[in-house]
């Protein structure tokens, strides 16, 4: 690991100014680095300022210590805060080069070669199919006057839409990690659907050029006008290694009069070994504005990956008769551990929220449900409907429910159910006897424990989500 | 079909099968009886693969060696357990299940995948010879299915996946008579010369709708007595007690 952060520094030292494609921001937080960032991405000065405020609020803030799951400290200057695209000749010439245990689980996800070399990060971008894809797929979103495009290129291309939305679902003064994100982000996806238009395809990073190597730290800003209707999918489906440890990405989302957004995450980063060394920190913020009335924000997760994952996709209910739903399955196995739930903000009149909740534990890992239903003075009729199921596989797991209910309104009706069950030998062992392995088995089951959550992914999506659920929990039980 | 040769299992070294011998030729349907404890779930259990027991003497079903073969390949070929309990598995469909079940033993025997209808049309022609209510395969698997509806569905799953060798572990208790019809019904529509069956069962009842070609008297871990059917009349008549 030293040998290969001396080469690297070796190889920023006389690449720094010839190759753009390995430019790295020098190690460290500070303003300097912020510059770099800003000015790499010939950012107008506004933005800078911006991300300069966010930087010297952050000087005083501390990280949040109340979750579950502890970590060691991070040494916030120890970190590079960008780093271009991986260079073509760090990358796996062919997919021989890439560990064939990862191989393994593209194909049982059913993904194409083509698609796994792009997902394995394999030097073929320039050939590949997906380039012409993504230009016609871009011709028709055009024509329906819908942007999509990266955050940085809608800061140069679109600054009046920028500067009025970002920051003002998650202020720059949040909270730690959306601060830092705030100062430092690099970049992440962003979309405004106009007035009245169905946007007439899923929308995904998947498509977008250059999207595989967003950093750690990503933003993204999706704008949905009045009475438009727009479905975002986040992630890749199948697992990508990533060394970076930190991920601390920013998603807001506002959807105005009569409008509707539905996002949707499959999140498998790497999850650390059986023994829990290694893995991501997936600490992400994630909020969404009903700001106009009847608006509508819908989260789906689900979360397979990362060795922490901590995030609560929440909704602000501003607009009267606004509803905000959250499905989400967080799997957690060998020493993973998720903090995960909801915030469901009720403010105007008539708002409805729902919180569907699977988690499932298996290994020695622990999964906790935390979430917020907070029910204002003015929110008159207001209703929640709350379910949280937790699924243990094994003795050595945890699972935990932390609903937190506040409610200044007579009129208000909530309701919260919980249940927790076990996989048990049994049960997988009437599955073996009528042919079905170990993996199909749990496959079943777990499928069959989430039905709910996943009958809310978009089609191709639910096939390949259902495959990972029963991939992540390989080897859990027996 | 199956050859079984001074069969011994136990759990945690507790002796339960101490020196089984059973053959069972292909097209021969055998019923074991014996007294509680005296062995037969084992049996059935041990015949499926599941894990837990302490396994000695020969286990050869189509002249191969079972012993190592892990449950769901012994299933794959053609060994099916009707459980003595079926299993709930809430959030799961049953037609689902059966679904999924049937093509994993379709493909390990290198046939063709069902599409959804004909598995739907093959489910129909199933259920409707048995006089079953196929309204339960769209509920969740054995959740909140009465004990008749339990075994009636475990006899159902048996016709779908047609298997060489079927073993009936007390599918018959607890059934009222309209019931035990179904279930005998789904044994014998599928005999022939090639499949077989062990019936597993308490009572000389289930006996008067399916006939067997033999009759087996288990009695702590071993066969104590073989005979024709009247053997099970004859011990409705005097019990077990007489045999020891």
């Amino acid at each position: 690991m030293k040998q290969q952060e001396l080469e690297k520094t070796k190889e920023y030292k006389y690449g720094f100014t010839t190759d753009i494609e390995s430019i790295r921001a020098p190690k460290g937080l500070n303003e300097g680095v912020i510059k770099f960032i800003s000015n790499i991405k010939k950012e107008p000065k506004w933005m800078l300022d911006w991300r300069l405020k966010a930087f010297n609020r952050l000087k005083n803030m501390k990280e949040p210590n109340w979750q579950k799951p502890k970590y060691p400290k991070i040494n916030y200057q120890d970190l590079y805060y960008y780093s271009a695209p991986k260079s073509t000749k760090d990358k796996p010439k062919s997919l021989d080069e890439v560990d064939p245990k990862l191989l393994e689980t593209y194909k049982k996800l059913g993904i194409s070669l083509k698609e796994q070399e792009k997902l394995a990060g394999v030097a073929v971008d320039a050939v590949f199919d997906s380039v012409s894809v993504a230009t016609t797929f871009k011709d028709k979103l055009t024509e329906k006057g819908i942007i999509f495009c990266p955050i940085s290129e809608a800061i140069q291309k679109h600054p009046d839409l920028v500067k009025k939305y970002l920051g003002s679902v998650i202020p720059i003064t949040d909270h730690y990690f959306a601060t830092l994100n705030s100062a430092v982000f690099t970049d992440g996806s962003f979309v405004y659907v106009p007035e009245g238009i169905r946007c007439p395809m899923e929308l995904s990073t998947y498509f977008r050029i250059n999207a595989s190597e967003t950093g750690q730290f990503e933003r993204t800003l999706i704008i949905a006008d009045k009475g438009s209707y727009v479905s975002y999918l986040e992630g890749c489906t199948a697992p990508m290694r990533d060394e970076n440890q930190l991920h601390a990405a920013n998603v807001e989302l506002v959807a105005l009069d009569d409008a509707e957004i539905k996002y949707s995450t499959v999140q498998n980063w790497y999850p650390g070994d059986k023994n829990g060394k290694g893995g991501i920190y997936n600490f992400v913020t994630k909020r969404g504005a009903c700001r106009g009335n009847n608006s509508k924000i819908s989260w789906t997760q689900v979360e397979t990956g990362s060795a922490i994952t901590w995030k609560y996709p929440s909704c602000i209910l501003q607009g009267d008769n606004s509803v905000g739903e959250f499905y989400s399955i967080a799997i957690t196995n060998n020493y993973q551990k998720a903090d995960t739930g909801t915030k469901m903000i009720h403010l105007g009149k008539n708002t409805k929220s729902k919180i569907i909740s699977k988690g499932i534990s298996a290994g020695n890992a622990d999964n906790t449900y935390r979430g917020l239903v907070d029910i204002n003075k003015k929110a008159i009729n207001a209703r929640n409907y709350t379910q949280c199921d937790s699924l243990l596989m094994g003795n050595k797991c945890g699972a935990h429910t932390v609903p937190y209910i506040k409610n200044k309104n007579h009129s208000s009706i909530i309701e919260h159910e919980a249940t927790t069950s076990k996989i048990n030998e049994d049960q997988l062992y009437y599955c073996n006897q009528r042919g079905l392995n170990q993996e199909e088995a749990i496959g079943l089951i777990v499928n069959g424990f989430c039905k709910e959550v996943l009958q809310q992914l978009p089609m191709e999506f639910a096939v390949e989500a259902q495959k990972l659920v029963g991939i992540s929990l390989e080897g859990s039980v027996g | 079909m199956l050859e079984i040769k001074n069969l011994q299992a136990s759990v945690n070294a507790k002796p339960i099968l101490k020196g089984l011998n059973l053959s069972i030729k292909p097209g021969e349907v055998h019923a074991i009886m014996g007294p509680n404890g005296s062995g037969k779930s084992t049996l059935a259990n041990v015949l499926s693969g599941k894990s837990g027991y302490e396994i000695s003497g020969e286990l050869n079903f189509k002249g191969e060696n079972l012993k190592k073969i892990p449950v769901e390949e012994r299933a794959q070929k053609g060994i099916f357990l009707a459980f003595q309990y079926p299993l709930e598995i809430p959030g799961v469909n049953t037609n689902n299940f059966l679904k999924t079940s049937l093509n994993s033993v379709r493909k390990a025997n290198g046939e063709k995948e069902l599409d959804t209808m004909s598995f739907l049309r093959l489910v129909k022609e199933k259920s409707s010879e048995l006089g079953i209510d196929e309204k339960i395969l769209s509920r969740q698997l054995n959740v909140g299915f009465s004990g008749g509806e339990k075994k009636k569905n475990e006899i159902l799953q048996m016709k779908i996946l047609d298997p060489k060798f079927s073993i009936l572990d007390e599918t018959d208790s607890g059934l009222d008579i309209d019931a035990l019809k179904i279930i005998a019904k789904g044994v014998n529509s599928s005999r022939n010369k090639e499949k077989s069956f062990l019936v597993i069962t308490h009572y000389q009842r289930l006996l008067d709708y399916i006939k067997p070609d033999f009759v087996h008297v288990l009695s702590d871990g071993k066969i104590i007595k073989t005979g024709c059917s009247e053997l099970a009349q004859e011990l409705e008549k005097t019990g077990y007690k007489k045999l020891n």
